[in-house]
């Protein structure tokens, strides 16, 4: 019988993130970039993480009024939990739409807003789930896997 | 090229990475949206935008952006430009259009860092 390969939950980090403040917009990212970066991970690996994490806190931000990012390292994975209290997602299917989009004004000042951010999100992640509920929030789990 | 060379074609002032002016660079991107620029922008290059504030500064540090080139004579805030220095990523600002920074650089060797964008590699 084949050894079966372990999974094992090495590293465990909370982040959390306020809704509406654009001022701290990607400092959440810029952390969890530098840790995964400290720990030697491969570039394109660190860059797929930074990525998903980055756009997920935009996404926040804009449009929930908090959330929370849990970073997991695992031996074979990085898995980047974003969950948020906000207003959530009526249908899912027409917001992962490349070019949807509910931004703000504000939003789109920023250089966002043009309904990319889950599309990313999902084709820079190895597995992606969401899941939304109206009027509690959102949650997303991006898993990136160590070797590319 | 190396970015002093990017300065001199573009008659940029040099707003952030005065020491930074030896680094090699040699394909960019360009563009307002940062959505594009996380979609496509590939690390090592520069961005050639009209963008200027903090996000510009988040997304080149997300994606290890070489240098940061404001374009139509744009100037950042003294927090995005703090900002930059913490992170430790260049920041030129010329004169130039978008379109003629870009045309100015392709016609001395840089070139994009994707040339088209139904290139499925461009998000690998």
């Amino acid at each position: 019988m084949p050894v079966q390969e372990t999974n094992h939950i090495s590293y465990q980090r909370s982040f959390y993130i306020e809704g509406g403040n654009f001022n701290y917009a990607g400092i959440v990212s810029t952390s969890i970039k530098s840790i995964l970066k400290q720990m030697d991970f491969p570039s394109n690996v660190v860059r797929k993480c930074s990525i998903v994490c980055y756009e997920s806190e935009i996404n926040v931000v804009s449009y929930a009024r908090k959330g929370v990012v849990n970073l997991t390292i695992n031996s074979n994975t990085i898995q980047i939990e974003v969950i948020d209290e906000g207003p959530g997602i009526p249908n899912i299917d027409l917001a992962m739409q490349e070019g949807y989009s509910t931004a703000t004004q504000k939003i789109r000042e920023m250089g966002f807003g043009a309904g990319m951010g889950l599309h990313n999100i999902e084709s820079y992640s190895d597995a992606f789930i969401i899941s939304s509920e109206l009027g509690k929030g959102t949650r997303l789990l991006m898993t990136i896997n160590i070797k590319q | 090229m190396k970015l002093r060379d990017v300065k001199e074609i573009l008659d940029a002032d040099v707003i952030v990475g005065e020491d930074k002016l030896d680094m090699e660079v040699n394909t960019a991107f360009g563009a307002d949206l940062m959505s594009d620029v996380l979609s496509f922008a590939k690390s090592g290059s520069i961005l050639l935008t009209g963008l200027t504030n903090d996000q510009v500064i988040r997304t080149a540090d997300i994606l290890d952006i070489a240098a940061i080139v404001l374009v139509r004579g744009k100037r950042a805030n003294a927090d995005t430009i703090n900002l930059a220095k913490e992170l430790k990523i260049p920041i030129l600002s010329t004169k130039y259009i978008l379109f003629e920074t870009a045309g100015r650089l392709y016609a001395k060797g840089m070139v994009g860092c994707v040339e088209k964008v139904d290139n499925a590699s461009a998000r690998n």
